[in-house]
């Protein structure tokens, strides 16, 4: 994902090349690798925008609509640009039970977004998941790639204010 | 590669191995598991490199998976020339270097001591202990491993999953070796006798599922390999794919071999980041042997695998749901017959099987079906893995015989909990909550579903008394009826109206007829739903209606949550007794609803408090403060 961020600011420059050639390389264009063209279309723009979704369904020969219709259905696709770091509160089992929706209530407190929403300054994206499999580590919170477990209020607000001045 | 040189290949592979337990330099072993990762394993990691460089020590340092006890991550491990592997937990950079130290002082220290490693495990690749530290404990009589029984998770946290040599050496591939001189009847002879079935969670038995889609006669038989492991709260097969990838690899050659299948898939879900990487650097091991592709080892099986990456649709575990996503459309189920054996991916006859079942493969072909057979119970044969979590005090990933009850689960494994158990959740959103009396009950597939739960893939929530049941209940159906597909009504409809029955509940809106709703519309859905979450999704509600039906009515009677977690039925206060009057409730109360004059008992507004639980922690966890700050619901006034 770091990976994908970091490509997407250097596609923001002037002299980025058009990563299209690259992802029609990568397939056969059948209608078959529709979700992992949309995939490797989000890792390379960060979101999924009405050109990229035109531009897939003409190239594999599909409606707009059912590209649209299996992009929705996936948790995984997003159809506004990324924020500059991504926050993930865990909501599995093992974290609901240790008190996730309290870290999310005070991420969206602190941020005043709510989750699925990124900050107006486009720094944040907070979002909930379910189960990044850390459940050992409940409560958990991701900042970008790191991970951090047994967390508490008190902790998360810690680590948001380390981080806004880092 | 003909299998004379697979064979050179192992020999140099088991040399190599033994001399790493032999080296003549220092080894040091780090879990890198996803585990391990986030409590900090990388730091230890870098620390230790960057600490043997300025003491100029050549040391030897092996990345390995998940070992088992997550709460005690990160673990490293310490081999000196001449004396046994020595493990050590929760390590920081700083202790991991001061451990280190001491060792090459000659010294064995006990603090963050696990044990130690000797010739008599892990097939005898430990070097015998010396007098110095024989006198450890060992690793494997640690109180979490002792009543384990690892037989999949064998290699786990013992070699580096990015070495195929590792599980060479430990006589990888040779069980598929083995199968390619044998008639695949004869394998799946083999897998009948020994009883294994479907670890996802249904248990149907494994040999009954290929004979039928081998009858077909069809030569394009596929395999699918389902690591959309989406259970909340479990991650079984994530650890195994980090920590031994090979073995799910080898169980799928096995498995294609026995159902004539050309074409293999991984299905693995997108939030495993590591496992998916693992799995590429694996596959791209094995095609560079020859353990892929047309004619393996010389033989006339080919075989290909793919890996796809789900794009987060609980429902994908599924199987036809699955199939659809591989084929690039949603991931919705469909109708059963034709079951997928008969007819599933690109209408061809596919078997789906999970990653422990596939990765068990190995060990029962190289074992013997009978000796596989003598672990677990006449019905359900073997083990199983499961993810130990919750309100335990020891939590990780665990494997044992079928047949172990769930109280030497918890308590003998687990260490039980710190306070009062209420209940153990199985199956995740198909499962149910089970109460203190089913703690002597042998886990088994039958077991479980009679007392109204189900196995499931392995997540084993412990709950203790302060987890609401109820709000528990409504944190499945929440997640269900988020996954619905919406193909169907009772699936889509019916879990929204659970859903809202429940929040009523909770939040002290319900009424004592709402109970006999919440039970008739869940076997509605149980019986007309179109697929396995559907028909699933309402286990949570029946199994805490039917074992914890007092809270229910407490929430809707007495407006109580004996938990105090329903946020309407609670309310903060101070305990003006216990109050130091720090002031610390006050700084960190986003509301200004905490006032007081310092040294004074301080003053909590409840029409400002939003009980976001900053001022309860503070509290409880500065020293200064006075454990004064209380949640309670009603009839709890000393909670």
């Amino acid at each position: 994902m770091a990976a994908a961020r970091s490509r997407l600011r250097s596609a923001a420059g002037p002299a980025a090349p058009d990563p299209w050639p690259t992802i029609m390389r990568e397939f056969e264009g059948r209608p078959a690798d529709l979700v992992p063209v949309l995939q490797r279309t989000q890792e390379a723009f960060g979101y999924l925008s009405p050109d990229s979704v035109r531009r897939v369904a003409r190239w594999l020969k599909l409606s707009e609509s059912d590209v649209f219709g299996v992009a929705t259905f996936y948790a995984q696709f997003r159809f506004s640009p990324p924020g500059r770091h991504r926050l993930r509160v865990c909501l599995g089992t093992a974290c609901h039970v240790k008190g996730g929706v309290q870290m999310l209530e005070t991420l969206e407190r602190r941020l005043a977004v709510e989750a699925g929403q990124t900050t107006p300054d486009g720094e944040y994206d907070l979002e909930r998941v379910v189960c990044l499999g850390c459940c050992a580590l409940a409560p958990v919170v991701t900042v970008d790639d790191a991970i951090y477990g047994q967390m508490s209020v008190l902790r998360l607000q810690g680590l948001l204010d380390e981080h806004a001045h880092a | 590669m003909s299998t004379r040189t697979l064979e050179r290949r192992r020999r140099r592979a088991a040399t190599r191995w033994a001399a790493l337990a032999a080296s003549p330099r220092p080894v040091v072993y780090i879990g890198m598991g996803s585990c391990g990762l986030a409590a900090g394993a990388a730091a230890v990691l870098a620390a230790v490199r960057a600490h043997l460089a300025e003491r100029a020590i050549d040391a030897e340092i092996v990345s390995v998976g998940c070992i088992g006890p997550c709460y005690l991550e990160p673990i490293f491990d310490v081999q000196l020339p001449g004396r046994p592997r020595v493990s050590y937990s929760n390590m920081t950079a700083e202790l991991a270097v001061k451990t280190l130290d001491a060792l090459l002082a000659g010294e064995a220290p006990r603090r963050h001591l696990i044990g130690r490693f000797d010739a008599a495990d892990g097939d005898g690749h430990f070097a015998p202990g010396d007098a110095d530290l024989a006198g450890l404990p060992r690793f494997l009589d640690h109180a979490m491993l002792r009543h384990q029984t690892r037989i999949v998770l064998r290699n786990c946290g013992v070699i580096d999953p990015e070495q195929l040599d590792h599980y060479l050496a430990r006589g990888g591939y040779r069980a598929f070796e083995s199968c390619l001189e044998m008639p695949w009847s004869d394998v799946i002879e083999t897998v009948k006798a020994s009883g294994l079935r479907g670890r996802g969670g249904a248990g149907f038995p494994t040999w009954l599922k290929w004979s039928k889609c081998r009858e077909i006669d069809n030569d394009a038989r596929n395999l699918i390999c389902n690591a959309d492991e989406g259970d909340p709260g479990a991650f079984m097969n994530r650890s195994l794919i980090e920590g031994d990838p090979h073995a799910l690899l080898e169980g799928m050659l096995i498995a294609a071999y026995a159902i004539g299948a050309a074409h293999g898939y991984i299905y693995i879900r997108a939030e495993y980041p590591l496992a998916v990487r693992r799995l590429r650097s694996a596959i791209a091991a094995m095609s560079k042997l020859g353990l892929l592709g047309e004619h393996i080892l010389g033989s006339d099986f080919s075989f290909d695998i793919t890996l796809k990456e789900g794009a987060g649709a609980f429902v994908c575990g599924e199987e036809t749901a699955l199939i659809a996503s591989i084929e690039g459309r949603r991931g919705m189920p469909r109708t059963r017959p034709p079951y997928p054996a008969v007819s599933g991916l690109w209408g061809r006859p596919t078997i789906i099987d999970n990653v422990e079942t596939l990765a068990t493969l190995p060990a029962i072909i190289g074992g013997g079906a009978e000796w596989y057979a003598s672990h677990g119970t006449e019905a359900s044969k073997g083990t199983k893995t499961f993810a130990l979590v919750g309100k335990v005090r020891r939590t990780g990933l665990i494997e044992v015989p079928f047949g172990t009850t769930l109280r030497t689960v918890i308590y003998d494994i687990g260490g039980g909990l710190t306070k009062d158990f209420k209940a153990v959740q199985t199956g995740g959103p198909s499962g149910g909550c089970l109460s203190e009396e089913f703690l002597d009950t042998p886990i088994e597939y039958e077991n479980l579903a009679a007392a109204g739960s189900i196995m499931g893939s392995g997540g084993l929530i412990v709950l203790d008394r302060d987890t609401c049941i109820v709000d528990t209940a409504r944190y499945f159906l929440s997640f269900t009826q988020a996954e619905s597909c919406g193909k169907c009504v009772p699936c889509r409809v019916g879990t929204g109206h659970l859903v809202g029955i429940l929040d009523a509940i909770c939040e002290g809106r319900g009424e004592l007829a709402d109970l006999e709703r919440l039970e008739r519309l869940a076997r509605v859905i149980k019986a007309s739903s179109l697929c396995g979450l559907g028909q699933t999704a309402p286990n949570p509600v029946l199994s805490s209606l039917k074992y914890f039906r007092e809270e229910f009515v407490e929430h809707i009677v007495d407006k109580r949550c004996r938990a105090a977690v329903c946020r309407d039925l609670v309310v903060y206060r101070v305990l003006p007794e216990r109050c130091t009057g720090c002031e610390r409730c006050v700084a960190v109360c986003p509301t200004g609803a905490i006032t007081g004059p310092r040294s004074e008992p301080h003053n909590l507004d409840p029409e400002k408090c939003i009980k976001c639980r900053s001022c309860y922690e503070v509290c409880r966890f500065d020293a200064i403060a006075g454990d004064a700050i209380v949640i309670e619901s009603r009839g709890q006034s000393d909670a």
